[in-house]
């Protein structure tokens, strides 16, 4: 379980699909119907035609490394150093998470390194989508 | 708007800067505003515009004994006042008011009557970045330089360049924060704030203001202070969220900002004399320097390795010591305007000489947005 002082996401009409997921243990996007394109965060229409006909898929979970930060003044709910991370999803878009499973370093931490998604429970509404190193 | 069609006639910061406990926001921007008021010889009554960010235009109008007849309260972070300005320029051109005033104040570090409430966690940002422990602008507006650093080859030690040389320019600078001189190496053993920034990277923490006084060019010549001329402006936002900037080794708003200021101004980049770049963290010179042209894709961290934006270099940069060492209070974007127009009047501690065109340029959020000045003391 996550730590209970970390902030914690307030789900609203629009993103509703996206942490149902989440518990369900999928990482759901959208994708346009118009122009196919494979947007986050999620909105009812595509910011990239504005077409209100989208439809929510599951995602394949996979990734690489980004871009991060390695913050050493830990946010409420955090404790020690911890990777601030963004990862790209093979779908396309990007999105931020932290970084699980390997150490919180400049060497264990190398951009492009493939991830994979996994989830962290906070409570019985919300899990946290976290990355972990694919193994092998 | 027509280039140098608009001048700043009143320019002044508070009176004081660094820690100031004994004033609230909103009297910093007062106290700004009555120095830049006695600067051009005006009172409130004078004033038919008010813009300023931190405090709505009513609170300040309010507080002021202003009347307006034209507001504008755009708060997009620290480059508000660039737009402000350029909102400004616009609104007297098209004959909304005649005499603008803009305020910035900012208890940063005293805290004293700021009302900022959190992000609430039903927001974009409260869902899908605060979760993940960002704590503040050193823990966000960092968070693209290590895939610019591997794209474009930039090094530990460049990045902590920047802070070398704008210390430098501090040190000429007596009201600048910090005035010892540093190395390299002293920026890469200052204590590790969120990887790769250490805390020599990261702007000060300071209670401050500043305010301007914008009117027509036609009217500039009646006030007791050298004209600074509006030549161009320029704007943009992008996202409010660091993760989901479009490209990690530009800023969208930078690179829109920027070339309008430069289009609407008819310059080159040859004709820049002096420039200043919103410098909130190391980065954003580097940032700044490519998306507005003065150099090449990757080729910024060099030109100012190499000493061209130092004290005596060709492109004299960020020369009131910027946020890194002069001060930072929360939203910088006015202390570089400040400056910009003092070196237009002559009047700066690190003075360039014969300096003609300056361009100031604005960065709001984390890469939020922007905003981009370019002024001359020529009228053209």
């Amino acid at each position: 379980m996550a730590d209970p002082k970390r902030p914690r996401p307030m789900p609203t009409p629009e993103t509703k699909h996206f942490w149902d997921g989440t518990r369900a243990g999928e990482l759901r996007l959208q994708r346009c119907d118009a122009c196919a394109k494979v947007y986050f965060p999620p909105r009812p229409f595509c910011p990239a035609c504005a077409s209100q006909s989208v439809s929510v898929f599951k995602a394949s979970g996979r990734g690489r490394l980004f871009s991060y930060v390695i913050n050493h003044r830990p946010a409420p709910g955090f404790t020690g150093e911890y990777a601030i991370a963004v990862v790209e999803l093979d779908e396309g878009p990007r999105m931020m998470s932290n970084i699980t499973g390997c150490p919180q370093t400049p060497e264990a931490l190398v951009l492009d390194m493939p991830l994979e998604v996994t989830f962290e429970t906070m409570d019985d509404e919300i899990s946290l989508p976290l990355f972990r190193p694919v193994q092998g | 708007m027509k280039p140098g069609s608009i001048a700043i006639v009143g320019a002044a910061e508070t009176t004081r800067l660094g820690s100031i406990p004994d004033m609230s926001n909103i009297q910093l921007h007062a106290d700004s505003a009555l120095n830049a008021l006695r600067d051009c010889g005006l009172t409130p009554k004078d004033i038919d515009g008010v813009a300023c960010a931190g405090e709505s235009p009513v609170n300040m109008a309010h507080y002021l004994g202003i009347t307006p007849t034209w507001v504008d309260g755009t708060a997009v972070g620290g480059c508000s006042f660039m737009i402000h300005v350029r909102h400004a320029a616009a609104a007297i051109s098209a004959g909304l008011c005649k005499t603008v005033l803009i305020t910035h104040g900012e208890a940063g570090k005293s805290r004293i009557g700021i009302n900022r409430p959190p992000q609430p966690p039903s927001t974009l940002i409260g869902q899908f970045e605060l979760p993940y422990g960002t704590f503040g602008p050193p823990t966000m507006f960092t968070i693209p330089v290590l895939r610019y650093m591997k794209e474009r080859g930039l090094t530990h030690e460049q990045l902590a360049m920047v802070a070398v040389i704008q210390r430098e320019w501090a040190a000429r600078n007596p009201r600048a924060a910090f005035r010892d001189p540093i190395t390299v190496d002293d920026v890469l053993n200052s204590r590790m704030i969120a990887y790769p920034f250490r805390l020599l990277q990261c702007c000060l923490v300071t209670d401050g203001g500043g305010a301007l006084i914008l009117t027509s060019a036609d009217r500039a010549q009646d006030f007791p202070t050298r004209p600074v001329y509006i030549l161009g402006t320029g704007e943009s936002v992008e996202t409010p969220m660091i993760s989901q900037m479009e490209d990690f080794t530009s800023s969208r708003a930078f690179r829109v900002a920027g070339p309008a200021a430069f289009k609407a101004a008819g310059i080159a980049h040859k004709d820049v004399d002096h420039l200043m770049i919103y410098d909130a963290f190391a980065h954003l010179p580097i940032y700044g320097l490519e998306d507005l042209g003065f150099v090449g894709r990757g080729e910024a961290a060099q030109f100012i390795w190499e000493r061209n934006t130092s004290p005596g270099g060709k492109l004299p940069m960020n020369t009131n010591g910027g946020g890194l060492s002069y001060t930072h209070t929360g939203m910088y974007g006015m202390f570089a305007l400040q400056e910009s127009v003092r070196q237009m009047r002559g009047t700066a501690p690190a003075q360039v000489a014969g300096a003609k065109i300056s361009v100031c340029h604005g960065v709001g959020g984390m890469f939020a947005a922007s905003g981009t000045i370019i002024f001359s003391n020529q009228r053209p």
